[in-house]
């Protein structure tokens, strides 16, 4: 088990987000979250870098770490939390002053001071795997933006993260640009890594997933192989949501 | 010695461009000696303070945030003269006695840096909250995500207000003429006194401002224009 989540719960103000939320994340396995909006997938996926603050709920690691959120965490934590994960964001948050390969560079360069050599070695290869081994000097705003996601997946991976999280990474594409993206992930799904997915792609999802959630109001609904949540759900609103999101 | 010679050279009935042409290098050297010095460096310190005044009015604690509050507000909230003034004129009756030029300095750039600090702290803001957060996630803390990440973006947001700032402290450094620095203005007061020329002085005075002002507005456009180079247009 590389992470095991208990009891996981967030409001904002009045308004529950995540209730008591109970996971497992299994090294090597590949997690997608699914839901209509505002169900808290978005929300349960930043818990896992601290980029949102969980209420309570603790996060047990395989390497003997704890966080245990029903105290205040220190910065230390905080920044070893996020050290486990590397995130890839909607709208991709590159750093729009720095090339793509600073982006990259930034976190083994500026926060991890790893010798440079190193890094920039590290950083070309990822940017190759990503396909953009001709782009390196270019500013995001001169990359489209399956390009600049494809950034944004390289500047997660340079900080070698245990956990990879992807927060719908293809929802501001244009839709021919989504297929390069995917397959730069199903690419680290075949490498082994450990991926939490929030995504929209169903059929992707499918493809891809070990393990699918299907949340709604902060509850996880339903829970299993994607055979078993997108072909024969078994709950009411699993199936509700699925009719929904198929109709088109 | 130099302008008093100087002085009686031109008392002796010239016409209005010997004038003109006498007074405008002592006026020059004003500037160069003092009102050019006095902004540069009052805008430079200014901008420390500006920083300083504004990360603390972002913070989330009020024992960071009501002094900034406090002190922006006081000094926004009363006439730079009147600042000027206290400074030179005020310290002494406690004991601390401190020359015109660094007076100067320390009132500019106070009064820079309240009003700086608002455009700051603005531009900070205006940057979006997923550079925060994908500084956060490759392991910054709040300082270097500031400094490496957001700064640098809000750097650019300010240019075009700070620029304004920037040209408002030029002109505002005439008041230290009234705390004796003899910057340009001083020196054309110096020289209008013996003459009576003030028309013909302060329409000098006021060229001159007019120059310097117009060379740092294109300076501006070169330093915006370099910021933006990164930006899609």
């Amino acid at each position: 088990m590389f992470l095991s989540v208990k009891d996981l719960t967030k409001s904002f103000g009045d308004l529950t987000v995540l209730k008591n939320i109970n996971l497992d994340i299994e090294k090597g396995k590949i997690v997608t979250i699914i839901g209509p909006s505002g169900s808290g997938k978005t929300t349960l996926l930043r818990c896992f870098n601290a980029l949102e603050t969980p209420d309570q709920g603790i996060f047990s690691f395989d390497d003997g770490m704890t966080v245990d959120f029903s105290k205040k965490l220190t910065t230390k934590e905080t920044i070893a939390l996020r050290r486990k994960s590397g995130m890839v964001f909607q709208s991709y948050n590159l750093f729009p002053h720095k090339t793509a390969l600073e982006n990259v560079t930034e976190g083994p360069l500026i926060v991890q001071k790893r010798p440079k050599k190193e890094v920039l070695e590290l950083a070309k290869s990822l940017l190759t795997k990503v396909g953009l081994e001709d782009k390196m000097d270019l500013y995001p705003h001169q990359l489209s933006g399956g390009q600049q996601q494809r950034v944004g997946i390289a500047r997660a991976l340079a900080i070698q993260p245990k956990l990879m999280l992807f927060d719908e990474p293809t929802s501001a594409l244009d839709p021919e640009l989504v297929g390069e993206v995917l397959k730069v992930i199903k690419d680290l799904a075949n490498e082994g890594w450990t991926m939490v997915i929030v995504t929209h792609e169903l059929k992707f999802a499918y493809e891809i997933s070990d393990e699918i959630l299907f949340i709604d109001g902060g509850h996880i609904i339903e829970q299993g192989p994607p055979e078993e949540v997108l072909n024969a759900p078994k709950k009411e609103r699993t199936k509700q949501f699925l009719k929904r999101v198929l109709e088109y | 010695m130099f302008l008093n010679n100087f002085l009686l050279n031109i008392t002796a009935n010239m016409d209005g461009w010997e004038l003109f042409k006498n007074s405008l290098w002592p006026m020059i050297q004003g500037g160069i000696k003092y009102t050019i010095p006095l902004t540069l460096i009052s805008f430079a310190l200014g901008l420390i303070v500006a920083l300083l005044l504004a990360v603390m009015r972002l913070s989330n604690r009020f024992y960071f945030t009501f002094p900034a509050r406090a002190i922006v507000s006081a000094i926004r909230g009363t006439p730079l003269l009147v600042q000027l003034s206290i400074v030179f004129y005020g310290l002494p009756s406690l004991g601390l006695v401190i020359d015109p030029f660094p007076s100067a300095i320390i009132a500019f750039t106070l009064n820079v840096g309240a009003y700086a600090s608002e455009i700051i702290r603005a531009s900070i803001l205006s940057i979006p909250k997923g550079q925060w957060e994908a500084a956060y996630t490759i392991g910054m803390g709040y300082p270097k995500a500031l400094r490496r990440i957001v700064l640098p973006q809000a750097a650019r947001v300010s240019i075009p207000p700070l620029s304004n700032t920037f040209i408002s402290l030029v002109k505002d450094t005439s008041l230290a003429s009234l705390i004796l620095v003899t910057e340009l203005f001083r020196k054309a007061q110096e020289i209008a006194a013996v003459t009576y020329d003030f028309m013909l002085l302060y329409l000098e005075a006021a060229l001159l401002y007019w120059v310097i002002c117009f060379i740092l507005s294109i300076i501006q456009d070169r330093v915006e224009s370099r910021l933006e180079r990164y930006v899609a247009k």
